[in-house]
Protein backbone atom coordinates (compact mmCIF):
# COMPACT_ATOMS: atom_id res chain seq x y z
CA UNK A 1 0.00 0.00 0.00
CA UNK A 2 2.50 2.08 0.82
CA UNK A 3 4.90 3.10 -2.43
CA UNK A 4 7.23 5.91 -1.76
CA UNK A 5 7.56 8.35 -4.71
CA UNK A 6 11.01 10.05 -4.82
CA UNK A 7 9.71 13.39 -6.36
CA UNK A 8 6.60 15.10 -7.15
CA UNK A 9 6.32 15.03 -10.87
CA UNK A 10 5.72 11.19 -10.70
CA UNK A 11 2.48 9.18 -12.10
CA UNK A 12 -0.47 8.80 -9.47
CA UNK A 13 1.09 5.09 -7.32
CA UNK A 14 -2.22 3.53 -8.61
CA UNK A 15 -3.14 2.69 -12.94
CA UNK A 16 -3.86 5.35 -14.42
CA UNK A 17 -6.45 4.15 -17.25
CA UNK A 18 -5.11 4.03 -20.76
CA UNK A 19 -7.35 5.57 -22.85
CA UNK A 20 -6.67 9.54 -22.79
CA UNK A 21 -9.02 11.33 -20.17
CA UNK A 22 -10.41 14.49 -21.15
CA UNK A 23 -7.53 15.59 -18.15
CA UNK A 24 -4.57 14.19 -20.45
CA UNK A 25 -6.12 15.70 -23.11
CA UNK A 26 -6.25 18.97 -21.93
CA UNK A 27 -3.07 18.72 -20.09
CA UNK A 28 -1.10 18.15 -23.08
CA UNK A 29 -3.00 20.47 -24.96
CA UNK A 30 -2.18 23.51 -22.55
CA UNK A 31 1.37 22.17 -21.78
CA UNK A 32 2.02 22.95 -26.07
CA UNK A 33 0.37 26.83 -25.51
CA UNK A 34 2.62 27.21 -22.08
CA UNK A 35 5.80 26.47 -24.01
CA UNK A 36 5.09 29.11 -26.41
CA UNK A 37 4.47 31.56 -23.69
CA UNK A 38 7.01 30.41 -21.56
CA UNK A 39 10.13 30.46 -24.51
CA UNK A 40 11.74 27.32 -23.16
CA UNK A 41 10.39 26.18 -19.80
CA UNK A 42 8.81 23.18 -21.48
CA UNK A 43 9.31 20.35 -19.25
CA UNK A 44 8.31 20.51 -15.90
CA UNK A 45 4.43 22.00 -14.97
CA UNK A 46 4.61 24.92 -12.40
CA UNK A 47 2.22 25.19 -9.96
CA UNK A 48 2.44 29.26 -10.67
CA UNK A 49 2.23 31.72 -13.24
CA UNK A 50 4.95 31.76 -15.55
CA UNK A 51 5.76 35.37 -14.04
CA UNK A 52 6.04 33.95 -10.82
CA UNK A 53 8.41 31.16 -11.78
CA UNK A 54 10.36 33.21 -13.72
CA UNK A 55 10.89 36.08 -11.52
CA UNK A 56 12.13 33.23 -8.46
CA UNK A 57 15.17 31.79 -9.45
CA UNK A 58 15.36 28.76 -6.82
CA UNK A 59 12.53 29.53 -4.59
CA UNK A 60 12.76 27.69 -0.94
CA UNK A 61 11.26 24.14 -1.44
CA UNK A 62 10.87 21.83 1.21
CA UNK A 63 10.27 17.52 1.11
CA UNK A 64 7.29 16.16 3.05
CA UNK A 65 6.04 13.09 3.18
CA UNK A 66 2.01 12.50 3.46
CA UNK A 67 -0.61 10.14 2.37
CA UNK A 68 -3.19 10.53 -0.59
CA UNK A 69 -6.16 8.39 -0.25
CA UNK A 70 -4.15 5.50 1.43
CA UNK A 71 -0.82 5.96 -0.35
CA UNK A 72 2.20 7.19 1.18
CA UNK A 73 3.50 10.08 -1.15
CA UNK A 74 6.69 12.17 -0.93
CA UNK A 75 7.31 15.12 -2.67
CA UNK A 76 9.61 17.80 -3.03
CA UNK A 77 7.33 21.45 -3.24
CA UNK A 78 7.86 24.76 -3.47
CA UNK A 79 6.95 26.13 -0.14
CA UNK A 80 4.29 28.17 -1.61
CA UNK A 81 2.21 25.31 -2.82
CA UNK A 82 -0.74 24.84 -1.48
CA UNK A 83 -2.49 21.27 -0.92
CA UNK A 84 -4.76 22.09 -3.43
CA UNK A 85 -1.95 22.75 -6.10
CA UNK A 86 -0.36 19.75 -4.33
CA UNK A 87 -3.37 17.02 -5.67
CA UNK A 88 -4.20 18.80 -8.87
CA UNK A 89 -0.68 19.85 -10.30
CA UNK A 90 1.84 17.34 -8.67
CA UNK A 91 -0.52 14.34 -8.05
CA UNK A 92 -3.12 14.18 -10.75
CA UNK A 93 -5.75 14.00 -8.49
CA UNK A 94 -8.05 16.68 -10.22
CA UNK A 95 -11.46 15.97 -7.94
CA UNK A 96 -10.22 18.75 -5.70
CA UNK A 97 -11.70 21.77 -7.71
CA UNK A 98 -10.45 25.41 -7.32
CA UNK A 99 -13.13 27.98 -7.20
CA UNK A 100 -11.95 30.79 -5.22
CA UNK A 101 -8.75 30.19 -3.98
CA UNK A 102 -8.90 32.07 -1.31
CA UNK A 103 -11.43 29.76 1.37
CA UNK A 104 -14.40 31.41 0.64
CA UNK A 105 -16.65 28.95 -1.73
CA UNK A 106 -15.30 25.45 -0.36
CA UNK A 107 -14.96 23.77 -3.95
CA UNK A 108 -11.60 22.81 -2.70
CA UNK A 109 -12.38 20.99 0.38
CA UNK A 110 -10.56 17.88 1.46
CA UNK A 111 -10.38 15.78 4.88
CA UNK A 112 -7.08 15.95 6.77
CA UNK A 113 -6.41 13.87 9.27
CA UNK A 114 -10.30 13.46 9.33
CA UNK A 115 -11.58 16.69 9.41
CA UNK A 116 -12.64 18.64 6.88
CA UNK A 117 -10.40 21.53 5.94
CA UNK A 118 -10.27 24.07 2.79
CA UNK A 119 -6.94 22.57 0.82
CA UNK A 120 -6.58 25.81 -1.20
CA UNK A 121 -5.76 27.50 2.48
CA UNK A 122 -3.49 24.64 3.67
CA UNK A 123 0.34 24.76 2.56
CA UNK A 124 1.55 21.53 1.43
CA UNK A 125 4.82 21.98 3.05
CA UNK A 126 3.01 21.78 6.83
CA UNK A 127 1.51 18.31 6.19
CA UNK A 128 4.25 16.06 7.23
CA UNK A 129 2.57 13.41 8.44
CA UNK A 130 -0.60 14.11 7.51
CA UNK A 131 -3.14 11.74 5.73
CA UNK A 132 -5.22 13.48 2.93
CA UNK A 133 -9.00 11.76 1.95
CA UNK A 134 -10.12 13.45 -1.67
CA UNK A 135 -13.30 12.87 -3.02
CA UNK A 136 -10.79 10.22 -5.51
CA UNK A 137 -10.46 8.08 -1.90
CA UNK A 138 -13.77 7.89 -1.01
CA UNK A 139 -15.40 5.37 -3.34
CA UNK A 140 -14.56 1.73 -2.37
CA UNK A 141 -13.38 -0.23 -5.68
CA UNK A 142 -16.47 0.29 -8.03
CA UNK A 143 -18.74 0.97 -4.74
CA UNK A 144 -19.99 4.78 -4.34
CA UNK A 145 -19.67 6.12 -0.61
CA UNK A 146 -23.67 6.66 0.12
CA UNK A 147 -23.13 10.45 0.17
CA UNK A 148 -21.74 10.04 -3.36
CA UNK A 149 -24.47 7.74 -4.48
CA UNK A 150 -27.07 9.92 -3.07
CA UNK A 151 -25.76 12.61 -4.78
CA UNK A 152 -26.82 10.60 -8.13
CA UNK A 153 -29.88 9.93 -6.36
CA UNK A 154 -31.19 13.39 -5.60
CA UNK A 155 -30.13 14.98 -8.74
CA UNK A 156 -28.13 17.17 -6.34
CA UNK A 157 -25.94 18.89 -8.91
CA UNK A 158 -26.11 20.81 -11.99
CA UNK A 159 -22.73 21.79 -13.58
CA UNK A 160 -21.04 19.91 -10.75
CA UNK A 161 -17.85 21.92 -10.31
CA UNK A 162 -18.69 22.75 -6.38
CA UNK A 163 -19.55 18.92 -6.15
CA UNK A 164 -16.86 17.52 -4.66
CA UNK A 165 -15.57 20.04 -2.30
CA UNK A 166 -19.80 19.72 -1.31
CA UNK A 167 -19.62 15.61 -1.10
CA UNK A 168 -16.43 15.77 1.10
CA UNK A 169 -17.50 18.72 3.39
CA UNK A 170 -21.04 16.47 3.12
CA UNK A 171 -18.48 13.74 4.68
CA UNK A 172 -17.49 15.88 6.88
CA UNK A 173 -20.34 17.31 8.49
CA UNK A 174 -22.00 14.03 9.20
CA UNK A 175 -18.66 12.33 10.82
CA UNK A 176 -19.20 15.92 13.07
CA UNK A 177 -22.66 14.81 14.03
CA UNK A 178 -24.48 17.81 12.47
CA UNK A 179 -27.22 16.05 10.57
CA UNK A 180 -29.79 16.37 13.17
CA UNK A 181 -31.92 18.68 10.88
CA UNK A 182 -32.67 20.16 7.62
CA UNK A 183 -31.69 23.49 9.04
CA UNK A 184 -28.55 22.28 10.94
CA UNK A 185 -27.28 20.55 7.60
CA UNK A 186 -27.89 24.08 5.78
CA UNK A 187 -25.97 25.96 8.46
CA UNK A 188 -22.76 23.36 8.51
CA UNK A 189 -22.65 23.32 5.14
CA UNK A 190 -22.83 26.98 4.76
CA UNK A 191 -18.90 26.70 3.77
CA UNK A 192 -19.60 25.51 0.30
CA UNK A 193 -20.91 27.83 -2.34
CA UNK A 194 -23.33 26.02 -5.11
CA UNK A 195 -24.02 29.18 -7.82
CA UNK A 196 -26.19 26.24 -9.60
CA UNK A 197 -28.14 26.80 -6.27
CA UNK A 198 -28.72 23.12 -5.66
CA UNK A 199 -28.79 23.53 -2.27
CA UNK A 200 -31.95 22.21 -1.46
CA UNK A 201 -30.98 18.83 -2.94
CA UNK A 202 -27.40 18.83 -1.19
CA UNK A 203 -29.83 19.00 2.18
CA UNK A 204 -31.72 15.78 1.17
CA UNK A 205 -28.88 14.17 -0.65
CA UNK A 206 -26.98 14.49 2.96
CA UNK A 207 -30.15 13.40 5.05
CA UNK A 208 -30.32 10.48 2.48
CA UNK A 209 -26.47 9.23 3.72
CA UNK A 210 -27.32 9.86 6.95
CA UNK A 211 -30.08 8.10 7.40
CA UNK A 212 -32.83 10.68 7.55
CA UNK A 213 -34.60 9.87 4.69
CA UNK B 1 2.79 35.58 -3.50
CA UNK B 2 6.23 35.79 -2.68
CA UNK B 3 9.06 33.17 -1.55
CA UNK B 4 9.18 32.17 1.58
CA UNK B 5 11.40 29.69 4.35
CA UNK B 6 9.70 27.25 6.18
CA UNK B 7 10.56 25.90 9.47
CA UNK B 8 8.45 23.87 12.13
CA UNK B 9 9.34 24.75 15.78
CA UNK B 10 9.36 21.28 17.89
CA UNK B 11 9.08 23.72 20.76
CA UNK B 12 8.14 26.69 22.53
CA UNK B 13 11.81 27.96 22.87
CA UNK B 14 12.39 27.27 19.08
CA UNK B 15 9.50 29.54 18.03
CA UNK B 16 10.70 32.03 20.30
CA UNK B 17 13.94 31.67 18.77
CA UNK B 18 12.79 31.92 15.08
CA UNK B 19 10.45 34.54 16.21
CA UNK B 20 13.40 36.66 17.64
CA UNK B 21 15.06 36.43 14.26
CA UNK B 22 12.05 37.88 12.40
CA UNK B 23 10.02 34.66 11.42
CA UNK B 24 6.20 35.15 11.47
CA UNK B 25 4.30 32.28 13.60
CA UNK B 26 1.36 30.63 11.85
CA UNK B 27 -0.98 28.47 13.09
CA UNK B 28 -4.42 27.76 11.37
CA UNK B 29 -3.14 30.15 8.50
CA UNK B 30 -6.28 31.09 7.34
CA UNK B 31 -5.65 34.89 7.08
CA UNK B 32 -2.15 34.67 6.75
CA UNK B 33 -2.00 32.11 3.57
CA UNK B 34 -4.71 34.18 1.98
CA UNK B 35 -3.05 37.49 2.25
CA UNK B 36 0.00 36.13 1.34
CA UNK B 37 -1.54 35.29 -1.84
CA UNK B 38 -2.17 38.72 -2.37
CA UNK B 39 0.56 39.79 -1.49
CA UNK B 40 -0.31 42.34 1.43
CA UNK B 41 1.59 40.23 3.64
CA UNK B 42 5.07 39.04 2.26
CA UNK B 43 6.86 37.04 5.08
CA UNK B 44 10.34 35.97 4.34
CA UNK B 45 10.22 33.15 6.92
CA UNK B 46 7.30 31.42 8.41
CA UNK B 47 7.43 29.53 11.69
CA UNK B 48 4.84 26.62 11.90
CA UNK B 49 4.43 26.47 15.88
CA UNK B 50 0.98 23.61 15.38
CA UNK B 51 3.49 21.80 17.32
CA UNK B 52 3.78 23.61 20.45
CA UNK B 53 1.81 22.73 23.81
CA UNK B 54 -1.04 25.06 23.88
CA UNK B 55 -3.85 22.85 23.12
CA UNK B 56 -5.79 23.18 26.45
CA UNK B 57 -8.63 24.36 27.86
CA UNK B 58 -8.26 24.48 31.49
CA UNK B 59 -9.58 25.71 34.23
CA UNK B 60 -7.66 28.19 36.21
CA UNK B 61 -7.11 28.64 40.08
CA UNK B 62 -8.97 31.79 39.96
CA UNK B 63 -11.92 29.73 38.66
CA UNK B 64 -12.22 31.29 35.22
CA UNK B 65 -11.26 29.49 31.67
CA UNK B 66 -7.80 29.03 30.05
CA UNK B 67 -8.36 28.59 26.08
CA UNK B 68 -4.83 27.37 24.61
CA UNK B 69 -3.84 29.48 21.81
CA UNK B 70 -3.75 26.54 19.38
CA UNK B 71 -7.20 25.22 20.44
CA UNK B 72 -8.99 25.74 16.87
CA UNK B 73 -12.31 27.25 16.83
CA UNK B 74 -14.14 24.17 16.54
CA UNK B 75 -12.59 22.87 19.85
CA UNK B 76 -13.33 25.84 21.91
CA UNK B 77 -16.61 26.15 20.23
CA UNK B 78 -17.84 22.68 21.14
CA UNK B 79 -15.58 21.96 24.65
CA UNK B 80 -18.35 21.25 27.37
CA UNK B 81 -16.95 23.94 29.77
CA UNK B 82 -16.39 27.19 27.12
CA UNK B 83 -20.60 25.88 26.07
CA UNK B 84 -21.96 25.41 29.77
CA UNK B 85 -19.45 28.57 31.47
CA UNK B 86 -19.67 30.77 28.13
CA UNK B 87 -22.27 30.31 25.58
CA UNK B 88 -21.42 33.83 24.13
CA UNK B 89 -18.12 32.55 23.02
CA UNK B 90 -19.53 29.23 21.61
CA UNK B 91 -21.97 31.04 19.48
CA UNK B 92 -19.87 33.78 18.62
CA UNK B 93 -17.59 31.01 17.24
CA UNK B 94 -20.04 28.56 15.92
CA UNK B 95 -21.53 32.06 13.63
CA UNK B 96 -18.01 32.88 12.51
CA UNK B 97 -16.81 31.72 9.09
CA UNK B 98 -17.41 27.83 8.01
CA UNK B 99 -16.81 24.76 9.34
CA UNK B 100 -13.55 24.49 7.35
CA UNK B 101 -12.34 27.30 7.99
CA UNK B 102 -13.00 26.67 12.16
CA UNK B 103 -11.25 23.03 12.05
CA UNK B 104 -8.12 25.02 10.63
CA UNK B 105 -8.37 28.62 12.80
CA UNK B 106 -7.30 29.05 16.32
CA UNK B 107 -8.07 30.72 19.46
CA UNK B 108 -4.50 32.84 18.69
CA UNK B 109 -5.03 33.48 15.34
CA UNK B 110 -9.16 34.63 15.62
CA UNK B 111 -7.84 37.80 17.83
CA UNK B 112 -4.75 38.09 15.30
CA UNK B 113 -6.30 38.20 12.29
CA UNK B 114 -6.85 41.10 9.80
CA UNK B 115 -9.25 43.61 8.67
CA UNK B 116 -11.49 42.25 5.77
CA UNK B 117 -12.01 45.74 4.87
CA UNK B 118 -11.81 45.61 0.48
CA UNK B 119 -9.09 48.18 0.39
CA UNK B 120 -6.31 46.74 2.62
CA UNK B 121 -6.83 43.50 0.63
CA UNK B 122 -6.41 44.84 -2.88
CA UNK B 123 -2.65 46.65 -3.17
CA UNK B 124 -3.38 48.49 -5.81
CA UNK B 125 -5.61 50.79 -3.52
CA UNK B 126 -5.00 53.19 -0.72
CA UNK B 127 -4.65 52.04 2.67
CA UNK B 128 -3.00 53.38 5.43
CA UNK B 129 -2.94 50.32 7.66
CA UNK B 130 -1.08 48.36 4.88
CA UNK B 131 1.26 51.27 3.66
CA UNK B 132 1.54 53.76 5.96
CA UNK B 133 0.81 57.42 4.67
CA UNK B 134 -0.77 55.98 1.47
CA UNK B 135 -4.39 56.97 2.30
CA UNK B 136 -7.53 55.69 3.16
CA UNK B 137 -9.50 54.58 0.11
CA UNK B 138 -12.19 53.37 2.33
CA UNK B 139 -13.57 57.08 3.51
CA UNK B 140 -14.27 58.13 0.32
CA UNK B 141 -14.95 55.43 -1.39
CA UNK B 142 -17.52 52.14 -0.98
CA UNK B 143 -18.17 51.87 2.99
CA UNK B 144 -21.09 50.25 3.94
CA UNK B 145 -19.50 47.50 5.64
CA UNK B 146 -16.68 49.47 7.43
CA UNK B 147 -16.51 51.14 10.92
CA UNK B 148 -19.13 53.89 12.69
CA UNK B 149 -16.74 53.62 16.02
CA UNK B 150 -13.17 54.11 17.21
CA UNK B 151 -12.39 55.21 13.77
CA UNK B 152 -9.73 57.88 12.62
CA UNK B 153 -8.62 59.90 9.89
CA UNK B 154 -6.57 57.71 8.85
CA UNK B 155 -8.50 54.03 9.39
CA UNK B 156 -12.49 53.26 9.66
CA UNK B 157 -11.98 49.12 8.74
CA UNK B 158 -13.81 46.95 10.99
CA UNK B 159 -11.88 44.28 13.22
CA UNK B 160 -13.32 40.92 11.58
CA UNK B 161 -13.46 38.63 14.16
CA UNK B 162 -16.92 37.68 16.26
CA UNK B 163 -14.96 35.53 19.17
CA UNK B 164 -13.18 38.74 19.96
CA UNK B 165 -16.37 40.47 20.63
CA UNK B 166 -17.34 38.14 23.37
CA UNK B 167 -13.85 38.34 25.03
CA UNK B 168 -14.03 41.77 25.04
CA UNK B 169 -17.62 41.93 26.77
CA UNK B 170 -16.23 39.48 29.40
CA UNK B 171 -13.26 41.03 30.03
CA UNK B 172 -10.90 38.15 29.04
CA UNK B 173 -7.05 38.85 29.41
CA UNK B 174 -4.40 37.56 27.01
CA UNK B 175 -1.44 35.72 27.97
CA UNK B 176 1.53 36.21 26.05
CA UNK B 177 5.46 34.92 25.87
CA UNK B 178 8.26 36.53 24.55
CA UNK B 179 12.11 36.61 24.65
CA UNK B 180 11.54 38.79 28.34
CA UNK B 181 8.94 36.31 29.32
CA UNK B 182 5.70 36.12 30.30
CA UNK B 183 2.73 38.65 30.19
CA UNK B 184 -0.68 39.28 30.58
CA UNK B 185 -2.48 42.20 28.41
CA UNK B 186 -6.23 43.08 29.35
CA UNK B 187 -8.33 42.46 25.81
CA UNK B 188 -8.97 46.07 26.02
CA UNK B 189 -5.62 46.89 25.74
CA UNK B 190 -4.75 44.12 23.55
CA UNK B 191 -6.24 45.23 19.96
CA UNK B 192 -5.15 49.09 19.22
CA UNK B 193 -7.50 51.49 17.30
CA UNK B 194 -6.17 52.97 14.87
CA UNK B 195 -5.48 56.55 15.49
CA UNK B 196 -2.17 57.88 13.50
CA UNK B 197 -0.73 54.09 13.27
CA UNK B 198 -3.45 51.80 11.93
CA UNK B 199 -0.33 49.15 10.67
CA UNK B 200 -0.25 48.01 14.43
CA UNK B 201 -3.26 46.30 15.16
CA UNK B 202 -2.54 44.26 18.61
CA UNK B 203 -0.31 44.70 21.49
CA UNK B 204 2.21 42.33 20.41
CA UNK B 205 6.04 42.96 20.60
CA UNK B 206 8.00 41.54 18.23
CA UNK B 207 8.74 37.40 18.71
CA UNK B 208 6.18 37.14 21.12
CA UNK B 209 3.73 34.26 21.30
CA UNK B 210 -0.18 34.55 22.65
CA UNK B 211 -0.41 31.22 24.41
CA UNK B 212 -3.73 31.64 25.71
CA UNK B 213 -6.84 33.10 26.38
CA UNK B 214 -8.06 33.74 29.72
CA UNK B 215 -11.76 34.73 30.60
CA UNK B 216 -12.69 35.55 34.17
CA UNK B 217 -14.89 33.85 36.61
CA UNK B 218 -18.11 35.34 37.11
CA UNK B 219 -20.99 35.26 39.72
CA UNK B 220 -22.95 32.10 38.38
CA UNK B 221 -25.69 31.50 37.64
CA UNK B 222 -24.56 33.98 34.02
CA UNK B 223 -26.50 34.00 31.14
CA UNK B 224 -25.09 34.49 28.00
CA UNK B 225 -25.42 34.94 24.41
CA UNK B 226 -23.85 36.24 20.98
CA UNK B 227 -26.28 37.85 18.04
CA UNK B 228 -25.30 38.77 14.86
CA UNK B 229 -26.76 40.63 11.82
CA UNK B 230 -25.27 40.24 8.53
CA UNK B 231 -26.36 39.98 4.79
CA UNK B 232 -26.87 36.50 4.72
CA UNK B 233 -28.05 34.07 7.44
CA UNK B 234 -24.10 32.24 7.25
CA UNK B 235 -21.21 32.32 6.34
CA UNK B 236 -20.75 35.79 6.49
CA UNK B 237 -19.37 38.56 8.44
CA UNK B 238 -21.14 40.91 11.08
CA UNK B 239 -22.91 43.88 10.12
CA UNK B 240 -23.81 44.89 13.71
CA UNK B 241 -23.50 42.23 16.87
CA UNK B 242 -23.94 41.71 20.41
CA UNK B 243 -22.18 39.93 23.07
CA UNK B 244 -24.00 39.84 26.31
CA UNK B 245 -23.23 38.29 29.90
CA UNK B 246 -25.94 38.99 32.80
CA UNK B 247 -26.17 37.75 36.15
CA UNK B 248 -29.55 38.35 37.75
CA UNK B 249 -30.02 38.00 41.46
CA UNK B 250 -33.21 38.67 43.36
CA UNK B 251 -34.70 40.26 40.53
CA UNK B 252 -31.93 41.96 40.26
CA UNK B 253 -29.29 42.66 37.46
CA UNK B 254 -26.27 42.39 39.83
CA UNK B 255 -23.59 41.80 36.78
CA UNK B 256 -23.89 43.02 33.02
CA UNK B 257 -21.56 42.80 30.25
CA UNK B 258 -21.77 44.00 26.69
CA UNK B 259 -20.16 44.74 23.93
CA UNK B 260 -20.73 45.20 20.04
CA UNK B 261 -19.08 43.75 16.85
CA UNK B 262 -18.88 44.89 13.29
CA UNK B 263 -18.95 48.62 14.19
CA UNK B 264 -15.79 49.15 15.74
CA UNK B 265 -12.23 49.25 14.57
CA UNK B 266 -11.92 47.08 17.25
CA UNK B 267 -14.78 44.94 19.43
CA UNK B 268 -16.50 48.08 21.04
CA UNK B 269 -17.01 47.72 24.86
CA UNK B 270 -20.57 49.48 25.99
CA UNK B 271 -19.96 50.42 29.39
CA UNK B 272 -22.68 52.97 29.60
CA UNK B 273 -25.56 50.43 28.31
CA UNK B 274 -23.77 48.33 30.97
CA UNK B 275 -24.37 50.73 33.88
CA UNK B 276 -27.41 51.48 33.05
CA UNK B 277 -28.62 48.07 33.53
CA UNK B 278 -27.14 47.40 37.16
CA UNK B 279 -29.29 47.22 39.58
CA UNK B 280 -32.38 47.47 37.62
CA UNK B 281 -35.14 44.67 36.97
CA UNK B 282 -35.15 43.18 33.79
CA UNK B 283 -38.10 44.50 31.53
CA UNK B 284 -39.05 44.98 28.09
CA UNK B 285 -38.33 48.92 28.84
CA UNK B 286 -35.03 48.24 30.32
CA UNK B 287 -34.03 46.72 27.57
CA UNK B 288 -35.04 49.89 24.98
CA UNK B 289 -33.79 52.41 27.92
CA UNK B 290 -30.41 50.57 27.83
CA UNK B 291 -29.99 49.87 24.36
CA UNK B 292 -30.58 53.89 23.46
CA UNK B 293 -26.71 54.93 24.22
CA UNK B 294 -25.29 51.73 22.56
CA UNK B 295 -24.26 53.94 19.17
CA UNK B 296 -22.97 56.64 21.31
CA UNK B 297 -20.15 58.24 19.65
CA UNK B 298 -21.09 56.97 16.22
CA UNK B 299 -19.21 58.90 13.12
CA UNK B 300 -21.11 57.39 10.09
CA UNK B 301 -19.67 57.34 6.64
CA UNK B 302 -21.36 57.71 3.28
CA UNK B 303 -22.89 54.40 3.20
CA UNK B 304 -23.43 53.10 6.64
CA UNK B 305 -25.47 55.70 8.84
CA UNK B 306 -27.54 52.47 9.17
CA UNK B 307 -25.43 51.04 11.58
CA UNK B 308 -25.98 53.43 13.74
CA UNK B 309 -29.91 52.32 14.16
CA UNK B 310 -29.00 48.78 13.85
CA UNK B 311 -26.62 48.74 16.20
CA UNK B 312 -29.08 49.83 19.05
CA UNK B 313 -31.97 47.34 17.85
CA UNK B 314 -29.36 44.77 17.92
CA UNK B 315 -28.08 45.77 21.42
CA UNK B 316 -31.89 45.49 22.36
CA UNK B 317 -33.38 42.54 21.11
CA UNK B 318 -29.82 40.63 22.41
CA UNK B 319 -30.33 42.31 25.81
CA UNK B 320 -34.17 40.97 25.76
CA UNK B 321 -33.19 37.16 24.51
CA UNK B 322 -30.57 36.82 27.55
CA UNK B 323 -32.09 38.87 29.96
CA UNK B 324 -35.91 37.22 29.66
CA UNK B 325 -33.95 33.76 30.58
CA UNK B 326 -31.77 35.23 33.50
Amino acid sequence: MSTDLPESIVAPAEGTPTPPSRRTFITTTTAVGGAVVAGGLTTVASPFGTEEAAAAEAPPSSRVSLTVNGARRTVTVDNRTSLLDLLREHLDLTGSKKGCNAGACGACTVLVDGRRVNSCLTLAVRLEGAEVTTVEGLAKGDQLHPLQQAFIDQDAFQCGYCTPGQIMSGVGCMQEGHTGSAEEIREWMSGNICRCGCYVKIVRAVEQASGRK
Amino acid sequence: MYPFSFTKASDTREALNAGRRGGRYIAGGTTLVDLMRETVERPETLVDISALPLREVTVTERGGLRIGALVTMTEAAAHRKVRSTYPVVSQALELSASAQLRNMATIGGNIMQRTRCTYFRDVTAACNKREPGSGCAAREGYNRTHAILGTSENCVATHPSDAAVAFAALEARVHLLGPDGAREVPFADFLLRPGSTPQREQAVRQGELITAVEIPAYARPLKSGYLKVRDRQSYEFALTSAAIALHVRGGVIREAKVAAGGVGTVPWKLPAVERALIGERPSDRLWARAAESAADGARPLAHNRFKVELLRRTVERQLRIVGDNA
